[in-house]
């Protein structure tokens, strides 16, 4: 039997807001443990949450970018639950009434467009942190984490494929950084994705039993999760079992997904209104007020690089997959650069080192003056292009201008007759028969002696202009 | 609807309270004699009635998104049972580790 699997995905994205959601701990990763927490955040007794403006900004600025409608009044609920974790006994989320809902973001997986519905996307708070230690000696708990902003979003079940969550992912991600409410840092877990994947008969309508998946942390781990997942219910399935509806863990290092086995009773979260904390009005003002300070999205974005520069589709998905890179670029080109040659050295030498050093363009120690300094010299002929391409990891790192180091390492190309016309004649004389050749009508011999020039130019000739010199020199000596 | 003897088992576990079979057995018909009366609220009339959250007229209460001192570790920690490299040591989570 052929079976359809049916996916959809939750997403918690921490926000880049400063302090916490409910209290003025800052959100800073990576500090000793419990060193970030207050009365509010570990739920002491008489401690008042109060809700971060900037948050719920971010959570209205995602929702429009994700073509969600922003409801006008929502609120925030408690989910009660025990863990260690959480130290007030509930999470403050939100229930019923999520700030953003009734979204769609386009996705292109494997050359067609599709829509993935957003069902909703909720403002909550989250978890400290439990270490698990060896068997025995019990579970740590670093309550840092507790009380970060998130905002969960939650699509609706319309991706079937490891390929399709792992395209919508990057796109969730890649809009979330352009808009500055997430880092997208999944191996930090400041992006975490959790799953959920049922099978149905191909052709069926009604969904199967969903199985939720935990516990990944890179985009690899996903599509792996999730190939393994469809996998195994294929073969309960086709061996006439029934899949149970359960939370299963990847493990990373068995390459294998396996039933979480919690001591908790089942879910029964018993939400209810936070009476702590007062709704949340958003008025038609305020929408229009975040709607107007949106920047380009990254579709907008590739859509206009290959509008308005006329870019290959592979080009300009490159060059906006961040938003840094692609402001990167489009200096170069206010600068008066030339796009496409522009894109080329972005994408090859510029990207070559950014990814050697791990940084992003923001960080980039050639400017884009710098860069388009080069290019002109390019343009001009003062460098060859490979010259160019040769000098560039000197060029990145020393911190010169291109001027200034294709003087001190002598790469300036060389364009004058005078020189040139020196290395093609001792050419022609050493190669007489080839010279025949090319008399008698073989042109592509041509390309040999080119070759010989740039050789005997120590690389630094100027090729076109070496080219059309030996065409009138070898018609000439005849 | 009636709250049994298996409500007040569920509900005490989600509590985390331990109950005898005495106080469940008490504990049924006292938790349906508080519905009931709870349940008057449902005669009345509240077709077009929007759903609140807060019975308190105000909305928006926000703050700054600014950084406030935490507390010192010491303090932060000073409630737990046990703690371990500067974190709380609790009974293992999950049963399978």
């Amino acid at each position: 039997m052929t079976y359809e699997p049916v996916i959809g995905v939750e997403v918690h994205a921490q926000l880049l807001t400063r302090s916490k959601m409910f209290c003025g701990c800052s959100t800073d990763f990576g500090q000793p443990p419990n060193t970030q927490t207050c009365p509010t955040c570990l739920g002491l007794p008489g401690s008042l949450p109060v809700a971060n403006e900037a948050a719920v900004h971010m959570a209205i600025r995602a929702g429009l970018a994700l073509n969600c409608t922003i409801r006008s009044s929502n609120w925030f609920a408690r989910k009660n639950y025990f863990y260690p974790d959480l130290p007030k006994g509930y999470q403050i989320s939100q229930y019923e009434e999520p700030i953003c809902e009734h979204g769609w973001i386009p996705l292109e997986v494997h050359g067609t467009t599709k829509r993935v519905r957003i069902r909703r996307a909720h403002l909550e708070e989250d978890a400290g942190k439990n270490i698990h230690a060896s068997a025995g000696s019990g579970s740590l708990v670093d309550l840092n984490r507790a009380g970060t902003p998130l905002l969960e979003i939650v699509t609706e079940p319309d991706l079937h494929s490891a390929d399709e969550v792992d395209a919508y992912l990057k796109a969730l991600r890649d809009i979330l950084r352009y808009l500055n409410v997430c880092d997208g840092n999944m191996e930090e877990g400041s992006l975490r994705c959790e799953p959920n994947l049922s099978l149905r008969p191909k052709g069926e309508t009604t969904f199967g039993t969903k199985v939720e998946l935990k516990n990944i942390n890179s985009f690899k781990f996903v599509k792996d999760a999730i190939d393994y997942e469809i996998t195994r219910q294929t073969q309960v399935l086709n061996e006439g079992g029934t899949v149970h509806q359960e939370t299963r863990l990847w493990d990373t290092a068995k390459g294998k997904t396996a039933v979480m086995r919690s001591k908790e009773e089942a879910h029964d979260y018993r939400y209810f209104p936070d009476p702590d904390l007062m709704p949340l009005h958003i008025s038609e003002g305020w929408i229009e007020q975040v709607r107007e300070g949106l920047e380009e999205l990254p579709q907008a974005k590739l859509q206009r690089f290959i509008n308005d520069y006329d870019l290959p589709d592979h080009d300009a998905r490159v060059l906006t997959s961040s938003r840094t890179l692609a402001d990167y670029y489009e200096t170069c080109v206010q600068l008066g650069a030339q796009p496409k040659a522009t894109s080329n050295w972005v994408m090859g030498e510029l990207l070559r080192e950014l990814n050697h050093a791990g940084i992003g363009a923001e960080d980039a120690p050639v400017t884009p003056e710098r860069l388009v300094e080069l290019l002109t010299l390019v343009e001009d002929g003062t460098i060859s292009l490979k010259a160019a391409r040769e000098l560039f990891p000197e060029f990145y790192a020393s911190g010169k201008t291109a001027h200034a180091l294709i003087q001190e390492t002598g790469l300036r190309q060389v364009s004058d007759e005078g020189p040139l016309t020196e290395f093609i004649q001792t050419v022609i004389a050493n190669n007489p028969s080839q010279v025949a050749q090319y008399r008698e009508g073989k042109e592509a011999v041509l390309g040999y002696f080119v070759g010989q020039v740039m050789k005997a130019s120590g690389g630094k000739a100027n090729p076109k202009k070496v080219n059309d010199l030996l065409k009138t020199a070898l018609l000439g000596n005849e | 609807m009636g709250i049994n003897q298996d409500h007040v088992r569920h509900v005490g576990q989600l509590a985390r309270l331990h109950l005898s079979e005495e106080e469940i057995e008490a504990f049924s018909p006292q938790l349906n004699e508080i519905l009931r009366y709870v349940d008057e609220l449902n005669t009345i009339e509240t077709d077009g009635v929007e759903p609140i959250a807060s019975v308190v007229d105000q909305a928006n209460v926000l703050r700054e998104d600014a950084l406030k001192p935490c507390l010192p570790h010491e303090q932060a920690v000073a409630n737990g049972p046990e703690v371990i490299d500067g974190s709380f040591r609790v009974p293992n989570i999950l049963e399978n580790r």
